[in-house]
């Protein structure tokens, strides 16, 4: 209920902006709420659909509440921001990552509360967006209930406890890091909003690699997969919006053994 | 003009009218006294009214014994009279085989009589019997129309049980689902394998275990049957259709297991290296896609436990 008002009141205040912002180009998705998420996340700022920014999802998502992605821009070269966003969400912005010295591309899984579109905006240096994107379904696959939420109890104790893995591959590092959060939305009736927000990956001696916004649509527990320059170690930290800190130290395995492209 | 917008309201009328949904259902006969009714090789959709599934019944001395009752009321009422059209016996017995939407939700039509199954598959359905309800509403719309969850009345022990001279063998297994009843028919020879065993359809996944289902499958393997019935796709007189759910389930584990290892996030593998007999299987990208998200959160936490982490909080 309370996202409606906000809707009502945002899109009152985006029309006058409307006259003075750069023209929305067609939307190849044909989005009925494409023209508000370009004034509302990209400030109207110049835009392309880009091709080259390639985002994976499967067409129907099986659980709503565990949608996969997979976001890749590295067919940009130079990537200043990449921004995530599912346009029908009652809180669309999922990602804005700094990608710094890491590619940009980025796996990680969100909640979905309906079809929709689901973009990846990618700034290059000149100041243009470049966006690509697929429409999701939320039906599911019949047989699915979905998750439960953090039902257990447990995750009290674990909060921020970091589970990762540092893989070797040719030309970069690897990393996938799973971490203990409920990521609450706020929009459930007596549940506040309770996500991680923000998380600084850096090199053992200090120097920043990447860094990411979170947002609430992200799934509990998130598990998201970076590609870093080749390191040996490294270390994550950042923080829940409530100030629970979260900080792990990240080494290569040494049995290792599956050292793929 | 006004004969025009007449003739559109008549017309719409008779649109509206015609929803009495009608599945076609047609018994084939597969051995003496036993029918399947094959249901689409397909996913569920409006087109096809949920009628993915196979359900069967046999004609016994002392009545009718139905196994499954499809994904409707309305599905399940013409089952009732398609089994009515083969022999004027009445139906005196129900066997569920596992706790999947497209095999219960027709349980209105047989709400009489003794609905058997295992613990587990009445357990289930009393729990999730609400949601897959609701999902295929979602999916298939008014074909659904009245259904309403009917738990299994009758909790089934496996044995062998004797329904007018048919020994039926009631063998309890797991994998697809925690419980997965299968039903030999020794008079007839005829397996009703339900869930564990698909054949030229991709399987399925929301509650499977592979390492069980895996072991499921060498059981049925070593029964000695005549005519396998397989919960999805034709019905088969060899053991191809068990070592095709293997092949195909192997194949799945080994594969995702594998990228797991590598460190694949889950959604790079929306396009996976499958061998071409199993990609000919119907609707295997739709299946395989929804196994992904089914496995590899498991797969993928077994993976990153090996990774080399300290909490500095
Ligand atoms: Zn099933």
């Amino acid at each position: 209920m309370r996202y409606r008002i906000y809707c009502l009141l945002f899109l009152l205040l985006a029309r006058p902006l409307d006259l003075f912002a750069a023209e929305s180009p067609a939307d190849p998705l044909n989005s009925v709420m494409w023209h508000e998420m370009h004034q509302r996340l990209l400030d109207g700022a110049p835009v392309v659909f880009d091709e080259r920014v390639r985002v994976s999802a499967p067409a129907v998502a099986e659980d709503s509440l565990n949608l996969p992605l997979w976001i890749d821009a590295t067919a940009l070269g130079e990537v200043e921001r990449l921004l995530v966003f599912a346009e029908l969400n009652p809180i669309p912005k999922v990602l804005d990552m700094q990608p710094l010295k890491a590619a940009p591309r980025i796996g990680l899984r969100i909640k979905v509360q309906q079809a929709t579109p689901v973009r990846a905006a990618a700034l290059t240096a000149d100041g243009v967006w470049h966006l690509g994107g697929v429409l999701v379904d939320a039906a599911g696959g019949g047989c699915t209930a979905p998750s439960m939420g953090s039902g257990s109890s447990d995750w009290a104790d674990r909060l921020g406890e970091v589970t990762a893995r540092l893989w070797s591959r040719e030309n970069h590092s690897r990393l996938r890091a799973s971490i203990v959060h409920p990521m609450d939305t706020g929009l459930v009736a007596g549940i506040p909003a309770f996500y991680l927000e923000q998380l600084e990956i850096r090199a053992s001696g200090g120097d920043l690699i990447s860094r990411l916004a979170l947002f609430e649509p992200i799934a509990e527990n998130p598990v998201l997969t970076l590609d870093l320059p080749k390191v040996k170690q490294l270390t994550m930290a950042g923080r829940d919006n409530n100030g629970n800190p979260v900080e792990a130290q990240i080494s290569e395995s040494s049995q290792t053994g599956s050292n793929r492209l | 003009m006004r004969c025009l917008i007449f003739i559109s309201v008549l017309l719409l009328v008779g649109v509206c009218q015609a929803v009495e949904r009608d599945y076609q259902l047609k018994p084939q006969q597969v051995a003496e006294d036993t029918y399947v009714l094959i249901g689409h090789d397909e996913h569920f959709s409006f087109s096809n009214g949920g009628n993915i599934v196979n359900t069967g019944f046999i004609v016994t001395e002392a009545g009718v014994v139905v196994i499954d009752s499809g994904p409707s009321r309305l599905y399940g009422e013409q089952l009732k009279a398609a089994i009515a059209r083969v022999t004027d016996k009445p139906v005196v017995k129900l066997f569920i085989t596992h706790m999947h939407p497209d095999h219960f939700l027709g349980n209105q039509a047989f709400e009489d009589l003794p609905i058997g199954a295992l613990k587990k598959t009445q357990g289930g359905i009393r729990l999730l019997g609400e949601t897959f309800n609701d999902n295929l509403y979602r999916l298939v719309g008014s074909w659904m129309k009245g259904t309403r969850v009917v738990a299994p009345n009758l909790q089934v022990e496996p044995g062998l049980e004797e329904i007018g001279g048919h020994r039926l063998q009631l063998i309890a297994l797991k994998g697809h689902t925690g419980a997965d009843l299968v039903i030999l028919d020794q008079t007839s020879g005829v397996l009703f394998a339900g869930d564990l065993v698909f054949y030229g359809r991709t399987p399925t996944t929301p509650h499977a275990r592979l390492d069980e289902w895996q072991a499921a499958l060498q059981q049925l393997q070593k029964l000695d049957f005549k005519v396998l019935v397989p919960g999805h796709g034709p019905p088969v007189t060899s053991e191809v259709a068990i070592s095709q759910t293997s092949a195909y389930l192997n194949w799945l584990q080994t594969y995702l297991t594998e990228q797991a290892g590598s460190g694949a996030a889950m959604a790079e593998l929306l396009q996976p290296e499958a061998p071409q007999h199993l990609r000919e299987l119907a609707v295997f990208s739709e299946e395989y896609t929804r196994s992904l998200s089914h496995l590899y959160p498991a797969l993928e936490a077994a993976a990153l436990a090996e990774g080399k982490v300290e909490q500095q909080q």
